[in-house]
């Protein structure tokens, strides 16, 4: 039986590389329990529960999900006249057979039906998801909406609301977008007003939605019509009703599987998650951070699938007598792909397992500070600020990185299957336009690098870049290459010290070079953490490193040209705004 | 109303799989070689008593005969959401054929207090033989359906069932208790449910739990290890972990119509057979072509 966990070496590869005791322990460590029957008995066990899980995601996904996934671009979703929708059979049974598998409440707490689950291993479930229907991630991997209701809502909510997630009863929106507030959501309008019993209700419009005919709708919202930025939005949440309804589905280029909503919310009856004024400051962005690491998975599986496709029909497509792989050009092609893939993989599985440490040093330190012993407690909120520092960097880092390699290695795939790769008779061109997204929601890439930047710049890479230097390598090869990127680093440094000297909008401007040569450094050690037992890894790591130190030189080179024409001469370059007469 | 179901279920050697040593040179089943599975159409069977469970309510038991290693299957029937599993295990009943293991299962069903309902798959991939389900029902004394595509409906102490003929559809109706055989067709099984993989993993039957004491204390004697045998599964027993291993003699069985005593089916002669390509036809996909094509298909009676 086909199964996109047990079939995946390098996901397998890294199950077993990253120290995942380390985290179920923390993970475990005062855990919610409830009453379930169904804990493990130590970290062992609940690493053994991981496993399994996996299984069943990957089963079910190359079972149902991917047989339907073309159905499903093809077909979409329905907007009905009332303003509901109707999600296609195909998705409905997508989502009846992750419920039947129990994982709809797959990070939550185990007193509400939860599995409990750390974020590394949500993270390879929506990259198997994706792999097979990266639409049906959007509905998969809206988990982040349970968790942040389990995070900021009182106890009266999260009871009422996360049993009903996890029983795959409800699924939900983050409702956030605005025709006038998408990157800027401090200009979000939509209205909150409370009537004189207190009660909350929303009026106004938002667009964009993804799954906004979902059950439960978390809504940011100006609780405070005098304060005109960010600090005077607060969070909602409110249940479907006729009081809210879907105006508009948009026609999408890919993701069709995925409901995209306009919703116009008429009085909608609501109430306050947390506290006022901190819904965009403290809770949306503390969604968003999961969410882009959602992204970056969801772009490794599209990308997964797309190379799967392309390195099986290089390897049967006979061209001139011979299988085309056996062409240099397409050869480098499709090895390109792998190597990019493993490299994204290495960084998002490096990024959720520091993102697993953070949440959970804060969840300890907030909500058990009265478990643990004073000195652990201090360790922790040690800890916790070197790792938000970090997480900071390597979220946007992540999201940036794996998605726009998602969006090469689609549009490479097309390319090796030629004519072929253009047509509707293979999934290449639904991957193309699935991956594109990638690099827009949850931030585009150019609002990543203005958010990876600052940790770049600050001292942040370098610290975290000097623990990998001083790993002694036994292989000759792999010392020899971190020798490279410690060279390569104290040119990236030069460049940095020079943007430093500049004004601001230079940083922005030369932003995106800094992040890619940062990236080819953090990424290089990391695989050459990979390689120490791996011989594969070894060939990996070193294609990796040779082929993108040239790459960071020209960058670093570039940025020192100190080349400002874009913006200098930017009427001029770009020449006239284009008549629309 | 709820209503309680029995599915006998049987862990097969996955001949979809084979490779060259499936078969030993005797021309018995190889079965070291082969991956040990949950024979397929016994989990659509599990997944009919599961579906009728959801809607009405009631219990799902499910029992196979077999090796303590067939307790896999079992727990795999926890996993998807059976209530109660029970392992009919006994070197006694080595060697049983269709006769004597139909005997036993039917024992089995009436040891446990009957059902209002038992499913079994309409046959297991090793065998082939299709005999078993109707086998029990003539020795329980109780209808059976055949062949089930889809269960139309459950009324009171009645069940209607459309059955395939090989060359259609039937719907029939029968009064419970039946015993009804599930097709391929019938529904697609759901997958395990992760929270209680999580919590069955570890149910174990007895001689399972024994055999890891062994592994675990090697050098303790026969005694110590029988009691932390017992131990171990009074454990298990209050975590309601433990997977009911019964034998023979609990099912009340008469041994003559067991295992091999019990079993008058002899093998005469075992053949191996090639099948060989010898030449095609093309049917033009015209009117004409598909009359043709039916045509010979009813002289050589292949339909009709």
């Amino acid at each position: 039986m086909a199964n996109y966990f047990l079939d995946n070496q390098d996901i397998l590869f890294l199950f077993d590389h990253i120290d995942l005791q380390e985290i179920a322990s923390l993970q475990e460590l005062h855990a919610e329990n409830g009453d379930a029957d169904y804990v493990p008995q130590d970290a062992a066990d609940a690493v053994d529960n991981y496993r399994r899980t996996l299984e069943i995601v990957g089963a079910v996904a190359a079972e149902t999900i991917a047989p339907n996934a073309e159905t499903v671009d093809r077909e979409g979703n329905t907007l009905n006249d009332d303003g509901t929708v109707t999600l296609h059979p195909k998705v409905q049974e997508n989502i009846q057979r992750m419920t039947q598998a129990e994982l709809m409440g797959f990070t939550l707490p185990r007193k509400y039906g939860g599995l409990n689950s750390p974020n590394l291993i949500y993270t390879m479930a929506t990259e198997v998801v994706s792999r097979a229907d990266a639409s049906f991630m959007n509905m998969f991997g809206l988990q982040g909406i349970a968790e942040t209701v389990n995070a900021f809502a009182n106890q009266e909510i999260k009871d009422e609301v996360l049993p009903r997630f996890a029983e795959g009863e409800v699924t939900g929106a983050m409702v956030l977008t605005e025709p006038d507030a998408g990157s800027d959501l401090q200009a979000v309008r939509l209205r909150a007003h409370q009537d004189e019993q207190g009660n909350w209700y929303l009026n106004g419009v938002k667009r964009f939605i993804t799954n906004g005919c979902g059950e439960i709708l978390l809504t940011l919202a100006r609780s405070e019509p005098h304060i005109s930025d960010g600090r005077g939005l607060s969070l909602f949440i409110s249940e479907r009703s006729e009081h809210v309804k879907v105006r508009h589905l948009e026609k999408k280029l890919g993701i069709h599987g995925s409901p995209t909503c306009e919703l116009v919310y008429d009085n909608t009856p609501a109430r306050l998650v947390g506290e006022r004024q901190r819904g965009l400051i403290t809770y949306v962005l503390a969604l968003m951070n999961g969410a882009r690491v959602g992204i970056a998975t969801q772009s490794l599986g599209i990308a997964e699938a797309a190379y799967r496709l392309a390195r099986t029909y290089a390897h049967t497509r006979h061209q001139f007598g011979r299988a085309i792989e056996t062409i240099p050009a397409v050869a480098e092609m499709v090895t390109d792909m792998q190597v990019a893939i493993e490299a994204a993989r290495a960084l998002t599985y490096e990024t959720s397992r520091v993102c697993d440490l953070e949440n959970n040093y804060l969840r300890l330190t907030e909500t058990c500070a009265d478990r643990l012993e004073p000195e652990q407690l201090k360790a922790y909120k040690k800890e916790l600020r070197a790792l938000k520092r970090l997480n900071s960097m390597l979220t946007p880092m992540s999201k940036y990185y794996a998605s726009e390699m998602c969006c090469r290695v689609a549009d490479t795939t097309i390319q090796v299957l030629g004519g072929s790769g253009y047509m509707q008779d293979y999934a290449a061109e639904r991957y193309l336009r699935d991956a594109r997204i990638t690099t827009i929601y949850e931030g585009t890439s150019q609002l990543q690098i203005v958010a990876a930047e600052r940790g770049v710049t600050s001292g942040t890479f370098e610290k975290l870049v000097e623990e990998y230097e001083e790993t002694n390598y036994q292989l000759a090869m792999l010392e020899e290459l971190k020798q490279k990127l410690i060279g390569a680093k104290s040119e990236l440094v030069r460049a940095i010290e020079f943007v430093k000297t500049q004004p601001t909008m230079f940083l922005d401007l030369v932003g995106r070079r800094l992040v890619d040569a940062a990236i080819v450094i953090y990424v290089g050690h990391l695989l050459l953490k990979q390689a120490v037992r791996n011989e594969r890894k070894q060939r990996v790591a070193r294609r990796f490193i040779e082929s993108g130190l040239p790459e960071l030189r020209m960058k670093c080179e570039q940025i020192l040209a100190r080349d400002t024409s874009a913006i200098d001469e930017y009427d001029l370059l770009a020449g006239p705004v284009p008549s629309t007469k | 109303m709820p209503y309680h179901s029995i599915v006998l279920v049987k862990q097969v050697p996955d001949t979809a799989n084979v490779t060259a040593e499936a078969m030993k040179s005797d021309g018995t089943v190889n079965r070291a070689a082969l991956p040990a599975i949950f024979n397929p159409e016994d989990l659509h069977a599990l997944e009919t008593a599961l579906e009728l469970r959801d809607r009405f309510g009631g219990t799902v038991t499910a029992v196979s005969m077999g090796p303590p290693k067939a307790a896999d299957v079992l727990r795999s029937c926890l996993y998807r959401g059976a209530n109660r599993a029970i392992l009919l295990t006994d070197r006694r009943a080595a060697a049983s054929d269709t006769l004597a293991t139909s005997y036993i299962l039917a024992q089995t069903v009436q040891a446990i207090g009957g059902a209002d309902l038992v499913f079994a798959g309409r046959q297991a991939i090793d065998g082939d033989t299709a005999q078993v389900g109707p086998q029990c029902a003539e020795k329980l004394g109780i209808p059976q359906i055949t062949y089930l595509e889809q269960l139309v409906d459950v009324r009171d102490r009645s069940v209607r069932v459309r059955r395939n003929t090989g060359s259609g559809w039937e719907i029939v109706e029968a009064p419970l208790p039946v015993l009804i055989t599930v097709m391929e067709t019938a529904n697609r099984p759901r997958p395990e449910g992760a929270r209680r993989v999580h919590r069955f993993k570890r149910a174990r039957v007895e001689a399972e739990v024994a055999a890891e004491v062994k592994l675990a204390l090697p050098d303790a004697t026969d005694d110590e290890q029988a009691a932390e045998t017992a131990r171990r599964v009074e454990a298990l027993r209050k975590q309601g972990l433990l997977i009911e291993q019964w034998d023979l003699d609990r099912i009340g069985a008469d041994l003559d119509r067991c295992g091999l005593s019990g079993s008058p089916t002899k093998v005469f002669r075992i053949q191996a057979i090639v099948l060989t390509k010898e030449g095609y036809t093309e049917i033009p996909p015209t009117e004409e072509g598909i009359r043709r094509l039916v045509h010979e298909l009813v002289l050589d009676h292949s339909i009709g």
